[in-house]
Formats: C-alpha cells, structure tokens, sequence
C-alpha cells in the first residue's frame, strides 16, 4: 500500500470579515457604541476530506473564492482548521505568490538571503547555493542593486529561482508553473518538473484545467468552500466543465 | 518518530529561525540607518540635542536643587528615550512583515525582537555617551555600576512586552500610533524626567512608582549620582513590571497567533 502523505478528515475553515479591518480604535468605539460594528465570520472550507498518497499529484480546481489558497494555508499550517483535523507527514514547501514580500530598500543579495532564511534553509545552504540562484536567475549584473530599482520580471525571476532550490516532500504551487520571458519560462518550467519529479508528492493549485488534466492525478474540486468532488482527474474534470457550461452541479454519488 | 529524530528536528528548527533572526536583524538595521555613518551618529545626535534644550531651559527652574543636574537629565532621556523608541518601533513590527507571516509559517515575535535589536544597540551606544558625560562631570565609577545591568534587562524585557501588545494592538486598530504618542507623551511628563519628586508630599511620591518608567531612571540615578544600591523590594517592582507585561504580550500573541492574518 501506499504511504498516506496529507490527510484531511472534515477540514472546515472559519473564515471573519466585515469591519475587522482598517479600522480604528475611534471607529470600533463608535461602532460598537452605536451598535454597527459587524463582523461576518463563514466557512472559507466546509468539510473538506481527501487524502494525498506518495506519488500523488492533486489538483485543486474552483471558481474564485472557493476557498482553495485557504485551504493550501491550512496545509502549510499558515492557518489552523476550525473544525477537523488535517495531517501532514513530511516537509512542505509552497510556493505562493512569488514576488511579494521582498525588502526594497535592500539589495539582491540581501533579499536573496533574507528569502532564503524565511523560507527555511540555514546560512551554510544559503552560502553554497547562492551563486547556483544567481546564476538560474541570470542577474548577475544586478547582485548590488537595490530592490525597488528591479524591474517586477527580474524579481519574480529572482524569487523563483530561490524557491526552485527546495528538496520538499510535499510541494505546494498556487498558479506558479513558470514566470519571466520567453527563454527563461521555458527554463522555469523544466526546473519546476524537475522539483516535482524528485518530491514525494505536489498539490497544485489552478484554473486551467487542460494543464490539470495533463499533470494530475487526482483532483479536488470546490465550490464556495465546498467540496463538490474528489477522485480521478478526468471524471471530476469532465464534471467541473459540465457545471461551468451549464450551471448544474453534478448529482451526488 | 523517534525521540532522537525530534531533537534533532528541534535543532535544525533553532538553526534555521537563527538564522532568519540574523537576517532579520540585519534587514531592520539596513533600513535604519541606510548605510550611511551619519545615520549612526543621528541616534546620538538627536539625545544630544533633546538634553541640550533641556539642560539650557530646565536648569535655571530646577537645577538649583538637583546635583549634577545633567546627568540627572541625562538618565531620565536615556531610560525614556529607549523605552520610547523601542516601542515605537515594535508597534509597526507585525504590520509591516504581514506579507512574509501570511504566506510563511514562521514565529512572528522575531520580527518584534529583531526591531527591539536595533533600538538595544541604539540604547548602549547612548548609555556609551552617559558615562563619557559622568566622567567630564567627576562622577566616579565604582562597581555598583554593574547593577546597572539589572535595570538595563527589565527594562528591555518590559519594551519586548509592550512591543508585543502594541504591535498586535496595531495590526487590529490602526489608529493606534496617535494614541501611543499622546501616552508617551504623558508618560514623560510623569516620569520625573527634568525635576525632582522631592516637591511632592511622601503620599504623592509613591504614586510615582506605579509607573515603570519612573522606577527605572530611579534605579539608574540611585546607582550613578547617589552611588546607592536599592532595596531589595524595589528590585522586586522593577522585575515584576516587566514580568507583567511580558506575560500579557505573550498571552496575545499565544491567542491571536493565528488571528492576526484575519487583520491584514
């Protein structure tokens, strides 16, 4: 049998918005005062379960606010379940918007350390790999530039090839398959193939399903934090465009 | 897993935030001083000046009264001073790193400790100049200097703490920064910085003590200008501010940990 990698048993996500944010101390006194102060707490994920085995390739497929980088949060343990429970064996490593995060003001080696830290390697690794990153990301010419004079391509080059050094067990990609130009998309994609090949397993977050369907082997499918279905890629697949068609949710098995 | 396994997955845990904090830390300086040497004298600078105006105006309504009335000054800026910076500071700490924490699982009190670094150094380059002015002003060192330190480490883990309740204070009320100034504000002027409390009745001079800040530039001119160390007691106040405050930081933090993401 196979060795269970992630297991989440009724995953629910409790989710709060309204006038929790950008607000002041002056205006939640008013507002509490006056009796406005709303906040909305929903379920972002609803009774989610699905297992990931070794060798496992999941996908994850919904409309916007599905609540599926919610629930890649819970699984890199960004957030905790409100309900449920998930288990992860093995070390993860996501990689969730690239670019952002990074320190303007700071250089390219800087922030490629600083990156490197908050992504969880130590300083020997950094230090051995750093003219490895440099070079993937062809911008050996700008290793002292400040950050905010880098154009968003270069950074997003940057990030990759920092993230792309990871030895993960369990990959996590929200949407980031390859970035930058032509040349370099066609590298990043290879790269990123590479990284999925030698992990144990990935779960893959996107809207193209086409691109699902050629890399998945199984696919979880969500609607408004729901799980509408869960299995083999092409039968979830088949049905997801069914309902973007038509509109009709599958019947329930 | 094994026992051997998790201690050795602790370890490697302790090496890698280790390094992040470095990284951190250096980050925060960068910004700070944007590596330029006259934005390390600007930390002087600008005490100097603060005591400069001080002294100028204070002197004549009450330093007639008060022995080497600069130094005197000097201890109230310099506690105040840290108390203030480090705080401030640390506020904005959760806020402005919200783009790393909410896409990275990483302890978020480093990026408060990693600021509260910053303002240390800055305090001890100041403390540096504190015993420069003793020395021009003919205060003798002895060794009761070193309880110096007692103060230096509550005071600093009282800044952690209430770094850890305003930073996350910050995240959920952003307005919060004009509040804090206008209690910074009073803080000072409770805090016996330019006069003495020896104007006030004995019942009076005790309420000084309930505020923190007072009871450790107390501590420091007790040690530096009456060459006295305080009674045990008052050590007792001194630690439990800190405690206290430490305690609920970290009670926040505990609780809202995964909380703050809601805010941001």
């Amino acid at each position: 049998m196979k060795k269970t990698v992630v297991t989440a048993k009724d995953v629910s996500v409790e989710y709060v918005i309204g006038d929790l944010r950008n607000i002041g101390l002056k205006d939640f006194v008013l507002k509490k005062l006056t009796n406005t102060y709303q906040v909305k707490s929903f379920l972002a994920v609803n009774k989610v379960s699905f297992q990931v085995e070794q060798g496992d390739m999941l996908g994850i497929i919904g409309s916007n606010g599905a609540g599926k980088s919610t629930l890649l949060k819970v699984i890199t343990q960004i957030m905790r379940p409100s309900k449920g429970t998930i288990q992860v064996k093995g070390k993860i490593a996501a990689l969730l918007e690239l670019a952002s995060g990074f320190d303007g003001d700071l250089n390219l080696k800087e922030n490629t350390y600083l990156r490197g830290a908050i992504l969880g390697y130590t300083r020997e690794f950094m230090d051995r790999k750093y003219p490895e990153i440099l070079a993937f990301s062809e911008l050996e010419a700008f290793e002292e530039r400040p950050f905010k004079q880098l154009s968003s391509g270069m950074k997003s080059r940057i990030a990759f090839s920092i993230a792309s050094l990871v030895e993960p067990e369990i990959l996590i990609l929200d949407e980031v398959l390859a970035v930058g130009d032509g040349a370099f998309r066609e590298k990043s994609e290879a790269k990123m193939q590479e990284i999925i090949q030698n992990g144990k397993a990935t779960i893959f977050v996107s809207h193209s399903i086409p691109q699902v369907r050629r890399m998945c082997n199984k696919v979880l499918w969500l609607d408004h934090g729901k799980q509408i279905g869960f299995g083999e890629t092409n039968a979830v697949c088949d049905a997801y465009e069914q309902f973007l068609k038509k509109g009709v949710f599958p019947k329930d098995k | 897993m094994t026992r051997k396994r998790g201690i050795a997955n602790k370890l490697e845990q302790i090496k890698q935030y280790q390094f992040l904090f470095e990284e951190l830390v250096k980050r925060d300086f960068t910004k700070r001083y944007k590596r330029t040497i006259l934005g390390m004298l600007w930390s002087v600078l600008g005490p100097m000046m603060t005591l400069g105006v001080m002294a100028l105006i204070f002197t004549q309504f009450f330093g007639r009264n008060i022995n080497h009335y600069v130094i005197y000054l000097f201890c109230g800026n310099l506690i105040y001073g840290y108390f203030k910076e480090s705080t401030n500071t640390g506020m904005t700490a959760l806020y402005y790193n919200a783009s790393i924490f909410s896409k990275v699982n990483i302890p978020k009190y480093l990026f408060l400790l990693s600021r509260n670094v910053a303002s240390f150094i800055n305090f001890g380059i100041n403390l540096l100049v504190l015993f420069g002015f003793c020395l021009l002003d003919g205060i003798s060192f002895s060794w009761k200097f070193l309880f110096l330190l007692y103060p230096i480490g509550c005071l600093l883990l009282f800044n952690v703490g209430m770094g850890l309740i305003l930073s996350a204070l910050f995240i959920m009320f952003r307005d919060m920064k004009y509040l804090y100034d206008i209690f910074t504000l009073l803080v000072m002027y409770v805090s016996a910085i330019f006069y003495s409390i020896e104007v006030y009745p004995q019942q009076t001079q005790y309420l000084f003590y309930l505020n923190p800040i007072y009871v450790y530039i107390r501590y420091f001119r007790k040690i530096i200008l009456e060459g006295e160390i305080p009674r045990i007691s008052f050590h007792f106040l001194a630690i439990g501010y800190a405690i206290v405050v430490l305690f609920i930081g970290g009670l926040i933090y505990k609780k809202k940990n995964y909380k703050f993401l809601y805010y941001i």
